[in-house]
């Protein structure tokens, strides 16, 4: 890691700048973009690229690896009891009402068999690292995680752009996942539902062209090398999957869906959806297709649930979870309420049932009016609130306007589960660009990095 | 020695109907460019012999354009005329909408088609993107309708050199060499139907020149004078070089040998049944040409058979259509192979003009379905 740096250092600004506009040029014509459609014009952006990689040592990568594929299994067994037994719920170890009630708890689940009891065939999970360097869960994405493609291809650009950069340094590659996904995918075939010899025929579901993933959605179905298909592709007959191709109609046994629950089949879902599939529910629910990830898988990644993570992993692993929290607090349960109460203005305050930074507190940055108020909405409805301290996030040495700065980033990476998990060495990195910020959506001046695990 | 390759299962993976249906029509769109490039420069040419006449609104004529065209400009000239097929992205038979519609059909077959034809395509898409009224001036036009044959041509050699052999290489090839066919009639048209009206002027020089910049605009002047050194430029030696000569890459004839033998390949390589309506109806259309001269086919009036071409070409496009990707009533068997329909050709063979995917298409939804997690 050492010799990275120096070599790093060796390398004059100007130099970095031009390889920088070189990368962007080449993800430009490659049309490695992500488009946003106005009336008349498609406008394709590029997901701006750090030149500079984030490095994780083989040591950190390992504790991360055992701490992913320790949450995936908790994932896989909680989504597969709240369907089924409710054992969990019974126990009293996560209040019912947070499972059940929640919006993405989706009842045509209950009682359905799903493939080796695999939910969650790809799972990201994001983390942050704490002013102490420790690896910390901010939020599990266990239902159509996106952004492996810039890994993969971020890793591309690096190569050609900056060889130099990597010298002697091993790396992990990061090739293998299109062919892990699909094998994932194809050993979850049922031996009822195989035809003979023949490899099962694995096919990934997209909205199509205007969905503003598609970019991802093609460069999966290259990686896996199984065809891109749209709902109008598919067809359901006598509870088999096929779709059609000019040779007329062919089986498909395992769907890799990057559409949502609500999209998939206008027979059990939105009536409206002419992205899905008739039928296909059925279809799966007598076993005879493979779908990736399950319906319903949104209920396991909700904040609410977020929370109880960590006792989820001990009830069903009686193991302690190897990757933290971001230490969070409950304000249905009382010693939560009142310790949140007591340290309002220290900590962030979220609602549960929200997304995307709504009725938020930010306890340091509150006025004493403001923290009054919310301390009047927190007793008058606890069940609603959870509270974490505010997390100091580490920094990675980012290419700026001024030189080298740091710039806070975060990790995803990503984790297969067929018969057995397998992660993706390393993860999608990304990093805000603007200085102090903290925000790494790409919407919000967001870029990503090449993430190096050393081997 | 270590055995280093593992099975992998010959059964062939037939190709999506979506997918066949925009190779097609990426194949058609891209060579439409090119061909709509060779006749603007070929007017220009025409316009800059002074012999002009109606040149430019025979442009508009042969694309069956006129009502739309009128609709925006009092009169078709040079500037208006190019402006209309070039610029205008209101207009959907211009360059600038065709390749939209190319790069979104490249789009759909991203997972199929080579890295570097999709890169190629969005580099050629901004070019045409950037495209300011001056560049279609009269200094310009020229050196413009060059760089976009290139680009054409570029396209075709990056296909050619990085497209996978499959079942999408012969529908593109399908789709390539319909549409130059229907090019190459509507080429010949433009000379013979609207620049001449009356007798008196044919053999004169400026007939002289014009044919000979047909065949330039078709690239074909050397190979023509190869073919016949002896030839004068008349109706009937340029018209049945362009359209019955057996080895130029732009006659009528040798791009319906193409599209025979891609079709073919597809039935008997691949064993697609639906190759077979289509053979049948190219067999009629192959022996009708084999059986006329060029003579006979101007004493019965070039037009009109341009005409009976181009219409048999959209049928032919049609049966395509319905043999690949029209939905059909659900088959009930994974391998039962539909009966071959019909079925009656779609609306868009009422129109003269070149066909467009927007006519071909039933309504795809396009409601974005997904938000990202």
């Amino acid at each position: 890691m050492a010799a990275i740096r120096e070599r790093l250092s060796g390398m004059d600004i100007a130099e970095l700048r031009r390889r920088a506009a070189w990368a962007e040029a080449e993800l430009f014509n490659l049309g490695i973009t992500f488009t946003v459609y106005s009336e008349k014009d498609s406008i394709d952006r590029i997901l701006p690229f750090d030149l500079i990689p984030r490095i994780i040592s083989a040591r950190e990568w390992s504790h991360v690896e055992r701490g992913v594929k320790q949450r995936v299994a908790a994932l896989n067994l909680f989504l597969h009891d709240i369907y089924h037994d409710q054992k969990i719920l019974r126990d009293g170890v996560v209040p019912a009402d947070l499972v059940t009630g929640n919006a993405n708890f989706r009842p045509e689940m209950v009682g359905l068999d799903v493939p080796g009891g695999v939910y969650v065939h790809v799972n990201g999970t994001d983390l942050v690292r704490d002013e102490n360097g420790r690896f910390l869960v901010l939020e599990d994405n266990a239902r159509t995680p996106s952004g492996v493609s810039y890994v993969i291809e971020n890793r591309h650009m690096m190569l050609r752009v900056l060889p130099d950069l990597i010298g002697d340094a091993k790396l992990r590659s990061v090739d293998a996942y299109g062919p892990q996904l699909r094998a994932a995918l194809a050993e979850l075939v049922p031996e009822t539902a195989r035809r003979g010899y023949d490899e099962p025929q694995v096919v990934l579901l997209s909205p199509g062209i205007y969905n503003s993933a598609y970019f991802e959605h093609v460069f999966l179905a290259r990686e896996m090398g199984v065809p891109l298909v749209e709902g109008n592709d598919l067809f359901v007959d006598e509870h088999r999957v096929y779709m059609r191709t000019v040779a007329g109609p062919r089986r498909v046994d395992a769907i890799y869906r990057r559409l949502n629950d609500d999209f998939l089949d206008p027979d059990v879902f939105r009536p409206d959806s002419q992205l899905g599939v008739r039928g296909l529910m059925e279809a799966w629910r007598r076993g005879q297709v493979v779908i990736a990830n399950a319906v319903g898988t949104g209920v396991a990644d909700d904040k609410a649930i977020y929370a109880y993570m960590p006792r989820i992993i001990r009830y069903y692993l009686d193991e302690d979870a190897i990757l933290d929290n971001v230490p969070t607090h409950i304000c249905r349960e009382p010693e939560g309420l009142a310790y949140t109460l007591d340290h309002l203005a220290e900590l962030v305050v979220k609602p549960v049932g929200e997304s995307g930074g709504y009725g938020l507190l930010i306890g340091p940055h509150a006025s004493s009016a403001e923290l009054d108020d919310f301390r009047g909405r927190l007793k008058a409805d606890p069940a609603n609130y959870i509270s974490q301290p505010v997390i100091k996030l580490s920094v990675s040495p980012t290419l700026c306007e001024d030189g080298i700065e740091p710039r806070h980033v975060d990790l995803r990476p990503f984790a297969i589960t067929g018969k057995s998990t397998w992660v993706l060495p390393g993860g999608l990195s990304r990093v805000a660009l603007r200085k102090g910020s903290l925000v790494v959506n790409s919407s919000q001046g967001g870029g990503s990095k090449d993430t190096w695990v050393l081997a | 020695m270590k055995e280093g390759v593992a099975f992998v299962s010959d059964r062939p993976l037939h190709l999506l109907s979506r997918y066949a249906q925009s190779i097609v029509w990426l194949a058609r769109y891209m060579e439409r460019i090119e061909n709509l490039a060779r006749v603007i420069d070929v007017t220009e040419t025409f316009s800059r012999t002074g012999a002009a006449g109606n040149a430019w609104r025979s442009v508009v004529q042969i694309n069956a354009d006129e009502e739309r065209f009128f609709e925006r400009y009092a009169h078709a000239d040079a500037r208006s005329v190019s402006d209309f097929y070039v610029l205008d992205r209101d207009n959907p038979t211009s360059i600038a909408s065709m390749i939209m519609v190319a790069r979104e059909n490249a789009r759909t077959l991203r997972p199929l088609i080579s890295t570097e034809m999709w890169s190629h395509i969005n580099v050629f898409t901004n070019t045409v993107r950037q495209l300011r009224p001056a560049d279609i001036g009269a200094a310009n036009i020229s050196g413009l309708c060059a760089m976009l044959k290139q680009q054409c041509q570029t396209h075709w050699g990056i296909t050619e050199g990085t497209f996978y052999r499959d079942q999408g290489w012969y529908f593109y090839t399908i789709g390539k060499y319909l549409e130059r066919g229907d090019q190459t009639t509507r080429l010949v048209d433009i000379k013979y139907h609207t620049l001449l009206p009356g007798d008196a002027a044919i053999g004169s020089a400026a007939d002289h020149s014009q044919w000979n910049a047909v065949l330039r605009a078709a690239a074909g002047y050397h190979a023509f004078r190869r073919a016949m050194p002896q030839g004068a430029f008349n109706p009937a030696s340029v018209a049945g070089f362009l359209l019955l000569n057996n080895a130029f890459p732009r006659s009528l004839v040798l791009t319906l040998r193409q599209v025979y033998g891609a079709l073919n390949q597809l039935r008997t390589d691949y064993s697609l049944r639906g190759s077979e309506g289509c053979l049948e109806r190219l067999d009629e259309l192959r022996a009708a040409l084999a059986d006329q001269t060029i003579e006979q086919i101007i004493i019965r009036g070039l037009h009109e058979f341009l005409d009976w071409v181009q219409r048999q070409l959209m049928f032919l496009h049609d049966d395509i259509a319905n043999a690949f990707w029209r939905p059909r009533p659900m088959e009930t068997t994974p391998t039962g192979a539909s009966a071959q329909q019909s079925l009656a050709p779609g609306s868009m063979t009422q129109s003269m003009g070149g066909m467009t995917q927007s006519l071909e298409q039933v309504g795809t939804s396009q409601v974005p379905g997904q938000n990202q997690d």
